[in-house]
């Protein structure tokens, strides 16, 4: 290596890294729009429970989630690869090496898709079923699609010769979660008083929309930078086109929220916040797959899409399939990010590059999804998801916290729930 | 009808990964297509297995 290579080296290093610490921000702006969408009595605990989920995360990703994400096929059997995983606890990792860049953004990566199920499950499930239902998020479903999406060696996604596409984690990070979300929330069943006895939906409100709003700009922040370092060490991005890959994204969210307004302005008479928001949001995770490969005109067709998807999408988990989503934690990161991936194969004008993105897509939904409501099911016979009847009409702060996010307000009237 | 959805989302992603393995060309499209059609069949069942019954519908 000469030393211009190696100064070049370590600038583009030094600068994913940064990328890298950015993500932070939107992990915490995730966590704010989770506990502003949810009810006033229960906001102490959606904000508790990310935390606990993300620390649950972080620390099975430490023990067993890289090696399982990162294997190297040591083992050859018969022509096959055999699957052995090596770096448990990350060891043998050499901190110098590109492979520990790797680490810190799989970590925050799993620390964030860790958190999607916790707003389709708000308001009803209990801290410590969340915990161990994490540990299969971030222990199992989360590495291994990694592994098929992110490893350069296992290429089970490929078409051919044409690798799938996921720079920022549309697939990997959002449907992965969104997912898990979605299963959740069958598992589960809707909150008590949402629907009437003849299946009728009752609106209940956020309780923080300024939360949810502020929660929104945080997740830009953060999604500039794991757009951008996903774009440097899954797509070999030159760091000085990382340009691209913000301007991709934030005309993603901007277009979706646009779009996301002006459907609501035209089915409803005014735009609605909640949903404005989750169309942001929904740009942003539809952004990830092919911020590195999107022109910024197919970035902006890509968020309008997912714009009006997501509100089309709400309304039919609630009023079609009467799924209760108070977050909007699966249209936004499974509808979104499952467009994204698509949307990277659909824009990139090459049949063969669509066909691996359907690929990732069909893996998603006949692996990913069956094994994490097959694990969460079973879970569910050892620790029961859902917190009792009389402790979900307490407020999920007193009945599990013992005290309530708001004491010097009383908020608890059911006056917004169908008895 | 909520078995029936599960098997079919694995086969769905069977079919998909056996023709990704074994086949090339037109037939290699051609079954990922089948094998995502049978995902979302699979898909739907499984939704509907999951929807409430309410007191309308007895």
């Amino acid at each position: 290596m000469t030393a211009n290579s190696a100064d070049s080296y370590q600038l583009s290093s030094a600068l994913c890294l940064v990328f890298i610490l950015l993500v932070p921000f939107a992990i915490a702006g995730l966590a704010l729009i989770n506990t502003g969408l949810g009810r006033s009595r229960s906001a102490a605990h959606a904000m508790t429970s990310a935390l606990c989920v993300i620390c649950v995360a972080v620390v099975v990703y430490f023990v067993c989630g890289f090696a399982i994400q990162g294997y190297r096929p040591t083992i050859i059997l018969g022509g096959a690869h055999v699957l052995l995983p090596t770096g448990f606890f990350l060891r043998g990792l050499a901190w110098e090496s590109p492979i520990s860049l790797l680490s810190l953004t799989g970590l925050f990566s799993v620390a964030l898709s860790s958190l999607i199920p916790v707003g389709a499950a708000a308001d009803r499930w209990r801290l410590g079923a969340a915990c161990v239902s994490t540990i299969f998020l971030a222990g199992v479903t989360f590495p291994l699609f990694a592994c098929f999406a992110w490893h350069a060696r296992v290429a089970l996604l490929n078409f051919g010769s044409v690798g799938f596409i996921d720079a920022g984690g549309s697939g990997v990070i959002q449907a992965t979660g969104g997912l898990t979300a979605l299963s959740l929330a069958w598992l589960l069943g809707p909150r008590r008083g949402k629907y009437s006895p003849n299946g009728m939906p009752a609106a209940i409100p956020a309780h923080n929309g300024v939360f949810v709003l502020f929660g929104c700009m945080l997740a830009w922040i953060g999604w500039l930078g794991l757009n951008s370092a996903g774009a440097i060490l899954y797509t070999g991005l030159q760091p000085e086109k990382s340009v691209l890959v913000a301007l991709n994204t934030t005309f993603s969210a901007a277009a979706a929220a646009l779009a996301a307004a002006a459907v609501t302005r035209v089915r409803f008479r005014r735009p609605d916040a909640s949903l404005i928001a989750n169309g942001w949001m929904a740009g942003l995770v539809a952004s990830s797959a092919g911020c590195a490969t999107l022109k910024p005109a197919t970035a902006i067709l890509t968020g309008l899409v997912v714009g009006v998807l997501v509100v089309l999408s709400v309304e039919w988990l609630e009023f079609g399939l009467k799924v209760d989503d108070p977050c909007g934690s699966v249209s936004v990161p499974a509808m979104g990010g499952i467009w994204g991936l698509l949307a990277a194969g659909v824009f990139s004008g090459d049949a063969d590059q669509f066909m691996a993105q359907l690929v990732g897509v069909a893996t998603l939904i006949g692996f990913i999804l069956p094994i994490t409501y097959g694990l969460n099911w079973l879970l569910g016979r050892v620790i029961p998801h859902r917190v009792s009847a009389d402790g979900e009409r307490q407020g999920m702060d007193l009945h599990e916290l013992g005290a309530d996010a708001y004491p010097e307000f009383v908020v608890h009237a059911d006056e917004f729930t169908q008895r | 009808m909520k078995q029936l959805g599960f098997l079919l989302l694995l086969s769905g992603c069977g079919i998909v990964i056996a023709a990704i393995r074994l086949l090339h060309g037109g037939a290699l499209s051609g079954f990922i297509l089948a094998g995502f059609a049978v995902e979302v069949l699979g898909l739907a069942l499984f939704a509907r297995a999951h929807l409430p019954v309410s007191e309308d519908n007895g």
